[in-house]
């Protein structure tokens, strides 16, 4: 029997985790032989820690399955039944060339990502294996995914939200196609449309429990698509940032005019807009784009894995109803309030920007933003047209209250 | 490598408005013809920005799901997918015409195959009566009945009313229906007065849109006169001044629309071995109760 210990790569020491024993499934082996015979003889397949060549007579010609083997070692010459024994023994490291070379494949994203997961740039096979045996986490957003090995050297994902972290699988709604994950993405935990699929606000209770390496790559895509795909290119240094300026001059039709809010005289309504959407709190990419190429916006991008190469659409839309709202020049209105009021405004306007109208309880009167407090406001200071104070929002006209006529563009199609 | 990249509106506020694109994307993945379906859009993510930059494949085919060529088609997608050297004459289209155009798309540095929209294809008017069968659960349906192709008029986009003609003029050559009208909701004719411009007791009327949303939701079914408030629903058919009106919602969420996206891709060179046989079979199915 293969004894783990006897990997030249292996350096489990007293008190690591244990390398764990793997078999080598025959279609790995395979695979090896395959990939020895697209290579010309003494061209050599490389593994961690030894490499393996088709032998070669001279001339180059090869001798039939006879193979060399060399680990550091002088190399040793052997039969193709020699070579299925000692890639068996060497099966960790061959197990993790069939992983990335023949199931996770070139493609950089995810290749990237895969190996980001287990470290695999970083760590040993070895340590690699003794780590994935017992479960490797990676949070990415608001899930939780664990990589695992089986016996057969093969990866396995579990992706689920992490506040599901430490849940049996048996007690989540369990799904095996990455594309399922396009409905679990859809609504928050309260059945609202979530038109960011960054937002915080992911629903928990599925899971993922046993993906494939291609698989859990799709199903991390769906729920934050493109995430991976920026997160690559940041780590190769190649990340595209499109800074605030340069996008809103981009935008065209009913979004052209949000250019006119950049007037030079300054980024601070830059800073608020980054403030209001971008936060932490709001969205989980870190914010990479800035006012312009010099001119870096004051507020913090965040602390997000993956990075937010531009402004996103609905920061976009959200511009451009900022930039008509922004046109109006101030005014002076006169309103009397107690002290207790100005407060009750400032808390009712902190609850709603921070999401929490709906965890004060309803008799709890002490908190502003509380329903029956905020219905006194209004009963007390709304005269009959909803006027704050009784003061009419425009003084020259009947109703301030100008209505919205183009909601319906905002979201039309054609 | 063959990767197929849907590109379609999306939504900020609407949940279903993606759904069409899915389930065509589904219908397209099932056939094997590519090895890769992306989908991308305007107002979700991946954002059409973005897209490109998660297709995997060498030889990538962008089908836009929309259903007239104009803004979006010639100005907004080819910007964002950062098409290296468009121009709206690549497509040398009168209109309705519009094929494919090969160019390098910067955001990635390889060349796509970017298609006419789905809506102006020769195929859609297959869509459009398949749409007929469907609301009204007859394979068959034609003969008594009129149908009503409705768009946007020309004040929103000259083509769109180009398309709505184009398809109804097909279907009328067809004989199959006893009437087939053009109708618009911005212009004469308009799709309020529907009653009068057909004589047949049942009408149905297929909106030429992609997803349901206001205009196939709220807009079209109050101005018929199917409801006094969306709000309220209405039936299929519903009577309005003598006439039965069988309204079919958004074309574009008829599954036949994957054939559609197929014919786009094939035009522009994609091989798709069996798959446009295929999804005419599976669609039929799945349409046929
Ligand atoms: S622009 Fe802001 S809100 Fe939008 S994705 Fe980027 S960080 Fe998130």
């Amino acid at each position: 029997m293969a004894e783990p210990a006897s990997d030249p790569a292996d350096a489990a020491r007293d008190g690591a985790p244990e390398v764990p024993e793997i078999d080598l499934p025959s279609d790995t082996f395979d695979a090896v032989l395959d990939a020895l015979a697209e290579r010309d003889p003494g061209d050599p397949l490389r593994f961690e820690g030894f490499s393996v060549a088709r032998a070669d007579e001279g001339d180059g010609e090869s001798a039939p399955d006879e193979y060399v083997l060399a680990d550091g070692d002088r190399p040793s010459r052997l039969s193709e039944r020699e070579l299925h024994e000692a890639l068996d023994e060497r099966a960790p490291a061959v197990t993790d060339w069939y992983a990335f070379e023949r199931v996770v494949g070139e493609f950089g994203p995810r290749r990237a990502f895969l190996r980001w997961l287990e470290d695999a740039d970083g760590a040993t096979v070895a340590t690699r294996y003794a780590a994935l045996a017992e479960g490797v986490e990676r949070a990415w957003g608001e899930l939780r995914i664990t990589a695992t090995v089986t016996d057969r050297g093969e990866r396995r994902y579990d992706v689920r939200h992490a506040d599901d972290a430490g849940v049996s699988v048996d007690e989540l709604d369990s799904y095996d196609d990455p594309l399922d994950a396009r409905e679990l993405v859809t609504f928050d935990e309260k059945g609202r449309y979530r038109p960011l699929k960054t937002a915080p606000t992911l629903a928990g209770g599925w899971v993922f429990p046993d993906l494939g390496p291609r698989d859990a790559y799709e199903t991390v895509e769906t729920i934050y698509p493109a995430t991976v795909a920026n997160w690559h290119r940041e780590r190769e240094g190649e990340l595209d940032v499109t800074h605030w300026r340069e996008t809103m001059e981009r935008q065209s039709g009913i979004y052209g005019v949000i250019k006119t809010w950049d007037r030079g005289e300054g980024h601070e309504h830059v800073n608020w807009v980054a403030e209001a959407c971008c936060d932490d709190s709001q969205c989980l990419k870190r914010r990479e784009w800035q006012y312009d190429d010099e001119t870096d916006l004051d507020v913090d991008g965040g602390d997000g894995v993956f990075p937010c190469r531009e402004p996103c659409s609905v920061v976009v839309s959200a511009a451009r109803k900022w930039t008509r709202l922004e046109s109006e020049q101030p005014r002076t209105y006169e309103f009397e309030l107690t002290p207790s009021e100005k407060e009750q405004v400032e808390e009712i306007i902190d609850a709603v920007a921070d999401g929490r109208i709906d965890e004060i309880r309803e008799a709890d009167t002490k908190e502003g933003a509380n329903r029956y407090r905020t219905r006194f406001l209004r009963a007390k200071l709304f005269d009959d047209e909803g006027n704050l104070g009784g003061v009419p929002t425009d003084p020259d006209e009947e109703d301030g209250d100008d209505a919205d006529e183009d909601d319906a563009d905002e979201d039309d199609e054609e | 490598m063959q990767s197929l990249v849907i590109v379609a509106h999306g939504s900020h506020l609407n949940p279903g408005s993606s759904a069409p694109t899915y389930d065509h994307a589904d219908t397209v993945r099932a056939t094997g013809a590519f090895d890769e379906v992306r989908t991308g859009f305007w107002k979700e993510e991946p954002h059409f920005r973005e897209v490109l930059r998660t297709v995997e494949g060498d030889e990538i085919y962008v089908v836009p799901l929309f259903v007239s060529e104009g803004y979006f088609t010639e100005q907004v997608i080819p910007r964002e997918l950062r098409l290296d050297g468009w121009d709206v004459s690549e497509w040398d289209s009168d209109g309705l015409s519009a094929d494919q155009a090969a160019l390098v798309a910067e955001d990635v540095d390889r060349e796509v195959h970017y298609c006419g929209p789905v809506g102006t294809h020769r195929a859609m008017t297959d869509v459009i009566v398949r749409r007929a069968e469907s609301v009204t659960g007859d394979p068959d349906v034609g003969e008594g009945f009129g149908l009503a192709v409705v768009g946007h008029g020309t004040e929103r986009n000259e083509n769109s009313a180009k398309a709505i003609e184009y398809h109804a003029d097909r279907i009328a050559e067809r004989d199959r229906f006893d009437e087939v009208k053009a109708l618009y909701m911005d212009e004469e004719p308009e799709v309020d007065d529907l009653p009068e411009f057909f004589e047949s007791d049942d009408v149905v009327l297929v909106p030429l849109f992609i997803a349901d949303g206001y205009h196939t939701q709220e807009d079209i079914p109050e101005d018929v006169g199917l409801c006094e408030d969306h709000t309220e629903g209405y039936d299929v058919p519903t009577e309005v001044d003598g006439t039965r009106i069988w309204y079919a919602g958004a074309v574009g969420t008829e599954p036949l629309m994957a054939d559609v996206i197929l014919e786009r891709a094939a035009d522009a060179g994609a091989d798709l071995g069996t798959a446009l046989d295929d999804v005419r079979e599976t669609t039929r199915v799945a349409t046929g109760d």
